[in-house]
């Protein structure tokens, strides 16, 4: 069984269709990057299985059971997200950014939060900001905070909203890495992204979106190999054009 | 021939200054109280609570606050059937007049508050009041320390109309100087000068702690 199960989607708004009878399944401890042109429904079919969207039809299981609208926020304690402009609290220190959602949502004893916010800060080797506030840290420490959030919650699928999109070059690296290492220990992710370095290496499943649908799905050997169709040869061209850097990473 | 304008008479300005305070303190507090429930309630999901809230808005922002102090005044004495006394008319009046205007900037500070914030919060699973609560206040409450300190210096200012009916703060406590001294044009401008004194360091203090707030958060101004 799937752990997550989209099935026949559709998203509008108003005059443009978003998604389009999109289906997809994840297994548990499966990493799948999502890649395609921005307006193709990446981020919008992410913001969807996380109730941030509310589909117009088809639908949505995870661990077996359809997502009801009205349990969202216990969806929201097995679904973490990543957003790709942080979205950390500017008021809260870095600890108390990763506590809130365990004290206030999951109820846990204040002591016990801080012990585990800093152990998902040594994962994303952030311990000694654990005071700092957002601010005054830099776009991929605030990343790595971020991811290093919703990791706390330990939820059971996290989703990454093309969350490097936002960083100078010199930073995305860092970032990555942690992914990399979250993949490794088998974390299951969905993440949108265009970094196809990290798509081919860490990835088990490659989706292609184009005009709201599912235009290509495969290992990352076979879809960056050999595309089958010419929007997503077009598009690994472009990417690659625009940017050496991602040349000689995904090499 | 009036009195002299001596320090008996100063020192009777100086004695209504508490009553200016308490006035504008108790109308803060009380407008507080309701423009954080009329905040939220602008804010709300449902219509009819946004609409309510924008009606009573309306209201208070749309009409003099002495016709809302006369209406409170004489209204409550008709409403019970009872001589009702200056202080808790005026200060009933001015509680709501400040909440209608505390509503007003702080649901402009809540919706200041960019929208990721509230989906940050939604996805840690915070219940909308959590969210509120945690993410969204703190912050709308950080920007909205300049104009809530630009309406308490207002609010210290408007309460001299309650000298209108007879309440004796530190405007009133001018006028009856006034009437005894025959000197207006020395009792008025010290009236003023006093005013001056207890508005000017609230607009100090704002400034204080918004650079503070912001020294600490690591908040930078463009300008």
């Amino acid at each position: 069984m799937p752990l997550l199960a989209l099935r026949s989607i559709s998203k509008r708004f108003s005059s443009h269709q978003a998604l389009e009878d999109v289906s997809l399944e994840v297994d548990a401890g499966e990493v799948v990057a999502i890649i395609g042109r921005s307006g193709s429904g990446k981020s919008t079919l992410l913001r969807c299985i996380n109730g941030l969207e509310k589909v117009d039809g088809g639908t949505i299981e995870f661990d077996g059971k359809p997502c009801d609208p009205r349990r969202l926020r216990e969806l929201r304690r097995e679904i973490g997200i990543v957003f790709q402009s942080y979205n950390l609290f500017p008021h809260l220190s870095v600890e108390r950014n990763i506590t809130l959602g365990l004290t206030a949502a999951k109820g846990m004893p204040i002591a016990e939060a801080q012990r585990l916010a800093r152990k998902v800060l040594r994962m994303v080797d952030l311990e000694d900001k654990i005071a700092a506030y957002p601010l005054r840290l830099s776009g991929g420490q605030q990343q790595r905070v971020a991811i290093a959030r919703a990791l706390a919650m330990e939820p059971h699928l996290v989703l990454f909203d093309e969350i490097t999109a936002a960083l100078d070059a010199e930073l995305i690296g860092e970032v990555i890495q942690v992914l990399d290492k979250l993949a490794r220990d088998g974390m299951t992710m969905v993440l949108v992204t265009h970094e196809m370095g990290f798509a081919r290496r860490s990835a088990d499943t490659i989706v292609f979106m184009h005009q709201g649908r599912i235009w290509e799905k495969g290992a990352p050997a076979s879809l960056f190999g050999a595309p089958a169709t010419a929007e997503l040869a077009s598009f690994i061209d472009a990417i690659l054009a625009v940017d050496p850097a991602r040349r000689r990473r995904i090499g | 021939m009036g009195r002299t304008f001596g320090t008996q008479e100063f020192l009777y300005l100086l004695k209504a200054i508490p009553w200016t305070l308490l006035l504008s303190l108790g109308a803060l507090a009380g407008g507080a109280i309701v423009g954080l429930f009329i905040a939220i309630l602008r804010t709300a999901p449902s219509r009819l609570l946004r609409g309510l809230a924008t009606g009573y808005i309306e209201i208070f922002q749309g009409t003099p606050v002495l016709m809302q102090l006369f209406v409170t005044y004489y209204g409550l004495a008709v409403l019970f059937n009872i001589r009702v006394d200056a202080w808790p008319a005026v200060l009933l009046a001015f509680t709501l007049y400040s909440g209608a205007f505390l509503g007003e900037i702080w649901r402009g500070s809540i919706q200041a508050i960019p929208r990721p914030q509230w989906e940050a919060a939604a996805c840690l699973s915070l219940s909308f009041p959590k969210q509120l609560w945690y993410v969204i206040l703190p912050q709308a409450a950080r920007i909205s320390i300049p104009p809530t300190v630009g309406f308490a210096v207002q609010l210290i200012k408007s309460t001299s109309i309650a000298a209108i009916i007879g309440f004796v703060e530190l405007t009133r406590a001018g006028q009856l100087m006034t009437n005894t001294t025959f000197k207006p044009m020395i009792v008025y401008p010290i009236v003023a000068a006093l005013y001056f004194i207890l508005c000017w360091p609230l607009s100090l203090l704002a400034r204080t702690l918004e650079r503070r707030i912001d020294a600490t958060l690591g908040i930078k101004k463009h300008f």
